[in-house]
Order: C-alpha cells, then structure tokens, then sequence
C-alpha cells in the first residue's frame, strides 16, 4: 500500500502532483496532502507549484507512482528539462 | 473475469503498459485487479528522455481505463489455453442470453387477449 507515503501522480491531462498519499478509495479517489505540482517545459527549469491538501476524483487518474525519496532529493529540479505529458486520448 | 485471470498468470513477467497517453512504461508485474488495473514493480519509461516526470519512482499503480496496450513476452502466453477459455466464456455468455431472453411479439399478444377475456 502506498498510504502515508509520497506519491507522483500523473492525472488524465497530462499533469504531474507530488504529495503525501492519505487515503484511497474503490474508485481511486485519493486525499493527498501537502500537494506540489510539477511543470516541466523543454526552455527553463521545473516549476513547482504549492497546493496543500487536496483530494482528487479518480476518473482524472492515469498512474500513481511510489516516490524513492532519496533519487527525489537528487533531482536537480531547476536544469531539469522535459515536454509536458500529453493529455489521455481514448 | 477471463483477462483478469489471464494477467493473474502474467504476475511476475516483465510487461510494458502504453497508455492512452502515449506513455510506455516497462516494469514488472506485480499485481492486477477486477478494473484491470495493475501495479507494477522496478518500473522505466520508455523513452526516458523525452518524459522524466517518473524518474524517481521505482514502483507504480496504473488505472486500467488509462491502459491502451500491454505488450507481452510471447514464450509467457499460451494461446491455446486462451483461446479455450474465450470459446468457454462465449458459450456461458450465449447460454445466458438464451435463459434471460425477453418474450417475443406472439406471446405478447395472447397474454394481452387472455388478460382482456376474463376482464370481460
């Protein structure tokens, strides 16, 4: 179970939060706290944006991935450079 | 049910999910659920330049609605088996059409004329 661990999740319109994962439902309806958007762009560095606590409907959830928190302090966040996630096509 | 299974066999072969987002993510497979969706272990992006957003995430839960392939290792399928098992399943699924079929047009009518003769 990835409960009261950070978790990166990849929403349906290609956005990236990072946070602690609180809890989870059936549906994949998930509480995250202490949220943290990351916006990666191909010119300048990631830009993260603070949200704090926030719950997230499901059905906008592509993948929840189990953060290593030592290779996330590596990261060197301003030089990283990436095109956005496209958005879900069905 | 049928595909469930069928990834139940799969758990612990090296998979890669593409998902509708055109994100391929190779790993291996660690669970599955009735939805389908699965959780996956050791993961990498395909194509890790172009989308570092999973660099530091080793293991993941990936929703099934998100999931537009998931390629498999040849040797690991056994097709006969599968296509078994979806003859099995087409025939239970006729069966139960069959049993719950709804009454046709000439059974309709006399049911109507029986139930307005004895009102009368």
């Amino acid at each position: 179970s990835y409960v009261d661990q950070k978790v990166s999740v990849i929403m349906n319109d290609g956005r990236l939060v990072v946070g602690t994962l609180r809890g989870l439902d059936q549906t994949t309806n998930i509480i995250m706290q202490g949220c943290q958007e990351r916006i990666f762009s191909e010119d300048e560095g990631v830009e993260v944006v603070e949200l704090g606590l926030y719950m997230i409907r499901g059905d906008n959830i592509a993948v929840i991935g189990l953060v290593d928190e030592n290779k996330d302090k590596e990261l060197d966040l301003e030089n990283l450079r990436g095109i956005p996630l496209p958005p879900l096509k069905h | 049910m049928l595909f469930y299974s069928f990834f139940k066999t799969q758990v612990g072969q090296q998979v890669t999910v593409e998902l509708k987002n055109d994100l391929a993510i190779q790993g291996t497979l660690e669970s599955v659920d009735q939805f389908l969706n699965f959780k996956l272990k050791d993961i990498s992006v395909v194509d890790e330049e172009r989308y570092p957003h999973m660099i530091s995430v080793k293991n993941c839960f990936i929703r099934g609605s998100v999931v537009r392939y998931v390629q498999l290792s040849p040797p690991t399928v056994d097709t006969a088996l599968l296509q078994d098992a979806a003859r099995r399943e087409a025939q239970s699924t006729q069966q139960q059409q069959q049993q719950s079929k709804p009454p046709t047009a000439a059974t309709n009518t006399t049911a109507i004329a029986t139930a307005t003769g004895s009102v009368s």
